[in-house]
């Protein structure tokens, strides 16, 4: 098996190489680029700007090239963190990154989908050079999120990662752009000062701010019970925000609604799935015995998300609203399945939170096509678009299945999975989330029966063409992915297992 | 104790950045009555090199230990050398752009470099006092240059205003200051830091306590700490630019350096009583100086009100009493200068045919006409505002271990609460120059201001962010040598 050699040697040759400072780090030193151009190009220069997209598509491609050499080294049956860089840096923090299958499938559909972005924002005509330079250090510091190994690094890449955010609604956004940016960004910053004063204090009782030492003290030591639960709430404060659950969700529709298309995406695929990285690496195995005296408040305010943000949806307007809502439902799965603590539930909540990136996303790329042609998004301005686009009604077909959880997309392993793990633990908590799955169908396909069936009674829509060959790039991964994960989701369960399996076991091993 | 002769000549080399400062000071006022304002440009350019000379002369000057000098009246130490390098370096760079400012607005006198280099001086013996006296001429030898800066535009009402406020209630300051010296010399018997810290060893009485409360109202004066921070938004506005970012910068870091010897060296024995203070202090300027920013429209008001929140910060870290309090006060502070000084050259450069910008709706459409400004002023906004990867960031994480190391979580709470607030109106000037409509263009910013912005963005980036461990190292040997 010559390849498999072959293969065998990359990956010993790339050993050695910083490959997470390297994935990390290349957008930035993009963004960098661009500045660069920018600074030796001044003036308005329609060339420039095409020069710009492209630039900024290549460094996200070989960014993503660069994450799968990272996933090539990277070896799924092996529970410790890899790929460990570990510089000292000052005050006992250290530059540490390091990877498990949670934060490498992670970083994978963030460079997966930064690409896709970049494309689905050559329409963007203001601001060109800015745009891709923001675009490029909010992946920068998405990636390093997941990354960081150590708690306050960690905190960095995760609050740095509001002012890229916000600039970005802000200046490229819709009508209300000013007040969602805002919102958007107070709103996180209060969850996360909150944590960064417990982030203080556990590093202040434990002394370490290494996140695996700090699991570590948590798992021989412990923190005391009653400070654990302080430091618990400080953590979900940010969490919740960031996921977000019910009631701290309502910067969401509003960031969702006004950001530019590609921000959206990107708000909707990875910003959220902080929030549930943020309760898998640091809630759970921290504090186990908060986590286990929180679990029926997060079983009721999953359950009340589920249910109460279907019923919301079902009553939008606006399409990406629509989707906004339908967001906070299908994170109320993903925290249903990480505090059901068992082995199913953290599984779904991982495959959920990939496969709602990639869905989700796909959902705004297909509102985003609708409105680039249209610039508006309500829902009733659309109707029979199947039979000026055949193909977009298509592809919308698929991942609005995809959204209602259909067998055979990557929608399903990740409710069932959930679904099994709460029902051994809370069947009520199951009976509630199944009644979510019901009225996604409801809302997903009332979307979809409105803006695509029926006639054209909208003599506006007369003149719509169907996708481009760059729309069409754009989502055929997006397709292929739904489809993979969809059919095979072992590919997915076996890379995530020894994470799972970590959180499951801390948080069992609490068990009162 | 040497012979007086002695003891002075022993003690004069130690001092050569102060006897430059004066040196310039006597130096100027001569060249000066013989050259008149046409000198202004030479002597501006002199007064820098003077400044941040002095500033990096008393760190190569460095002792291991130490040194009372003048009989005990001054001590060089740590603490005295940090922040003299603070002090020197931020006075150099207000020169810097109040030399730039004054020559294009037409306005030169050669007096400007003379007044910063003796509000220097003043500072200088403000963080090197070891005895009452000293502590006072240093406070009001600042002060009284603090007095005419502020009036600096004498036929400008608003500038003459802001000079005589804040000299009618600096005086009354200086007054209590003096009434609670007298105070706490009546009951221990000295004047000098040592002598007092001794008599306080083991506590005080009410007497001693009512000085020392005294005092420390006058040092919140001083630093414009809520609730004695009425003077500081009227000042800010009135005052030219260039002296509002001096007076931002220098005052601040001589204030509470003097607050943190005052606190840490003759009254270390009665920290249970003066951390009730301080804290109560710490947590009304954070709040205030938060919310008291919502609403203000003129941007020097508003970083009157960012100032008042940012020093509640740094007596957060003087409030916790542990050993890293009062270094997480320095290292807080100097990563809020360079961003500070930096706000301020951006301020001063922001003109539009020769008007300046006054107002937050001012800013509209810089990011459009200026990108570059626009970018150096939101890392200097977000490094301000605490927000990583920029250096405040670090600045506000040290204050909140400090305190959370002290057992202070609620003020911890509150403090970050208040960033949050702060942060509200740091991005209504972001949102002021990003979002709004485009408006018509800046003028190109001159030399001295794109240099002053560029190094104080560089020092809150990528610099400050690689050389942190050291910068904090330098601050903790500088506490530990001192207290």
């Amino acid at each position: 098996m010559i390849w498999m050699e072959a293969f065998a040697g990359l990956r010993d040759f790339l050993r050695d190489w910083p490959l997470l400072s390297i994935v990390t780090f290349l957008p930035a030193a993009g963004a960098l680029l661009v500045l660069a151009a920018r600074a030796s190009l001044p003036g308005e220069n329609p060339g420039f700007d095409r020069g710009v997209r492209l630039i900024t598509l290549i460094v996200t491609i070989v960014t993503f090239v660069a994450s799968l050499l990272a996933f090539a080294v990277f070896d799924p049956a092996n529970d410790a963190y890899q790929m460990v860089e570990n510089t000292p840096w000052a005050f006992g923090f250290a530059y540490r990154l390091g990877v498990d299958g949670l934060a490498m499938s992670l970083i994978l559909l963030t460079t997966f989908l930064t690409p896709l972005c970049i494309l689905a924002s050559w329409s963007i005509e203001k601001q060109v050079a800015s745009y891709m330079v923001l675009f490029l250090i909010l992946e920068t510091l998405m990636i390093g999120v997941f990354c960081a190994q150590d708690i306050v690094l960690f905190y960095f890449f995760f609050e740095a990662g509001l002012i890229p955010m916000f600039i970005l609604i802000g200046v490229w956004g819709g009508a209300r752009r000013v007040y969602a940016a805002f919102k958007f960004f107070l709103y996180t910053l209060l969850g996360s000062i909150l944590m960064l004063v417990a982030i203080v204090a556990m590093i202040a009782i434990a002394g370490t701010s290494d996140i695996e030492a700090l699991t570590a003290y948590a798992r021989d030591t412990g923190f005391e019970p009653n400070i654990q639960n302080w430091l618990w709430l400080a953590f979900f404060a940010s969490f919740a925000v960031k996921l977000p659950m019910w009631p701290v969700h309502t910067w969401l529709p509003d960031a969702h609604v006004e950001a530019p298309t590609a921000a959206s995406v990107m708000l909707a695929a990875i910003l959220l799935k902080m929030g549930g990285y943020g309760f898998l690496r640091f809630s759970l195995p921290m504090f186990p015995d908060a986590s286990h005296f929180f679990t029926p408040m997060m079983f009721a305010l999953s359950v009340v998300a589920i249910v109460w943000a279907s019923l919301v949806a079902f009553r939008q307007l606006d399409m990406k609203k629509l989707i906004a809502y339908s967001s906070v439902a299908h994170m109320g799965f993903v925290t249903l399945g990480i505090f059901s603590g068992t082995m199913h539930g953290v599984q779904g909540a991982i495959f959920q939170m990939l496969s709602h990136g990639i869905i989700s996303g796909a959902l705004f790329l297909c509102v985003g096509v609708v409105y680039d042609r249209m610039h508006t998004r309500e829902i009733a301005f659309y109707g029979g678009l199947v039979h000026r686009m055949p193909v977009y009604a298509a592809v919308f077909m698929l991942f609005t299945l995809g959204n209602v959880g259909l067998p055979g997309t990557s929608g399903f392993p990740g409710e069932i999975l959930t679904m099994v793990g709460v029902f051994q633990v809370n069947v009520w908590a199951a009976a509630g989330a199944c009644l979510g799955v019901v009225f996604s169908a409801a809302y997903a396909l009332t979307l979809y029966r409105k803006v695509t069936l029926g006639v054209i009674e909208n003599p506006k829509l007369a003149g719509i063409v169907d996708m481009d060959a760059r729309e069409w790039i754009t989502f055929a991964p997006l397709i292929i992915a739904t489809l993979v994960m969809g059919l095979a989701p072992s590919l997915v369960l076996d890379f995530t297992h020894a994470s799972a399996q970590a959180v499951a076991t801390a948080f069992v091993g609490a068990a009162p | 104790m040497m012979q007086p002769m002695q003891d002075l000549l022993a003690s004069l080399p130690l001092v050569r950045a102060e006897l430059l400062l004066v040196g310039f000071a006597l130096a100027g006022v001569l060249i000066g009555a013989w050259g008149g304002d046409r000198l202004f440009g030479l002597l501006s350019a002199l007064g820098v090199v003077t400044l941040a000379g002095a500033g990096v002369w008393s760190v190569m000057d460095a002792p291991v230990a130490p040194v009372q000098i003048f009989q005990g009246a001054m001590v060089i130490d740590g603490l005295g050398v940090f922040a003299k390098a603070l002090i020197g370096l931020s006075a150099a760079a207000a020169l810097a752009l109040g030399a730039d400012h004054f020559a294009r607005s037409k306005d030169p006198r050669f007096e400007f470099p003379i007044m910063l280099a003796l509000a220097a001086l003043g500072m200088f013996i403000m963080v090197s006092a070891q005895d009452l006296i000293s502590l006072y001429i240093g406070v009001e030898l600042q002060g009284l240059c603090a007095y005419v800066l502020a009036a600096w535009r004498r036929d400008d009402a608003l500038s003459s205003e802001a000079g005589l406020k804040y000299f009618v209630l600096s005086a009354i300051a200086s007054g209590l200051l003096l009434f609670g010296a007298s105070f706490v010399y009546g009951f221990t018997g000295s004047i000098h830091f040592d002598a007092i810290a001794s008599a306080t060893a083991e506590g005080g009485g009410v007497g001693l306590l009512f000085g020392l409360v005294l005092m420390l109202c006058a040092l919140a004066f001083k630093m414009s700490a809520a609730p004695f921070h009425m003077w500081t938004p009227d000042v800010y506005e009135g005052a030219p630019t260039p002296v509002t970012a001096f007076f931002a910068a220098a005052p601040k870091v001589a204030a509470v350096v003097l607050m943190a010897r005052v606190l840490y060296e003759p009254f270390a024995g009665l920290e249970p009583q003066w951390r009730q203070v301080v804290v109560a202090l710490s947590a009304i300027s954070m709040v205030w100086g938060s919310i008291g920013a919502l609403m203000q429209t003129n941007l020097k008001r508003l970083m009157a009100y960012s100032s008042i929140g940012n020093m509640g910060f740094a007596l957060m870290g003087l409030a916790s009493g542990v050993a890293e309090g009062p270094s997480s006060a320095l290292a807080y502070l100097a990563l809020y200068l360079p961003a500070n000084i930096g706000i301020f050259a951006l301020i001063l450069a922001m003109r539009r045919n020769g008007t300046p910008a006054e107002t937050v709706a001012d800013l509209a459409g810089l990011a459009r006409s200026r990108p570059w400004m626009a970018a150096l002023l939101t890392i200097l906004l977000f490094s301000i505002a605490g927000i990583p990867p920029f250096a405040g960031f670090i600045g506000k994480f040290l204050v909140f271990r400090a305190a959370v190391d002290a057992g202070l979580i609620w003020l911890a709470v509150v403090g970050g609460v208040a960033a949050v607030v702060a942060a509200g109106y740091y991005l209504r000037l972001l949102s002021s120059a990003w979002f709004s409509a485009p408006a018509p263009r800046f003028d190109p910013a001159s030399f001295p201001i794109a240099v002053t912005a560029t190094a104080a963005t560089a020092l809150v980036f990528p610099i400050m962010v690689l050389t942190l461990g050291s910068l904090q190292s330098w601050a903790e040997a500088a506490v530990r040598m001192s207290f």
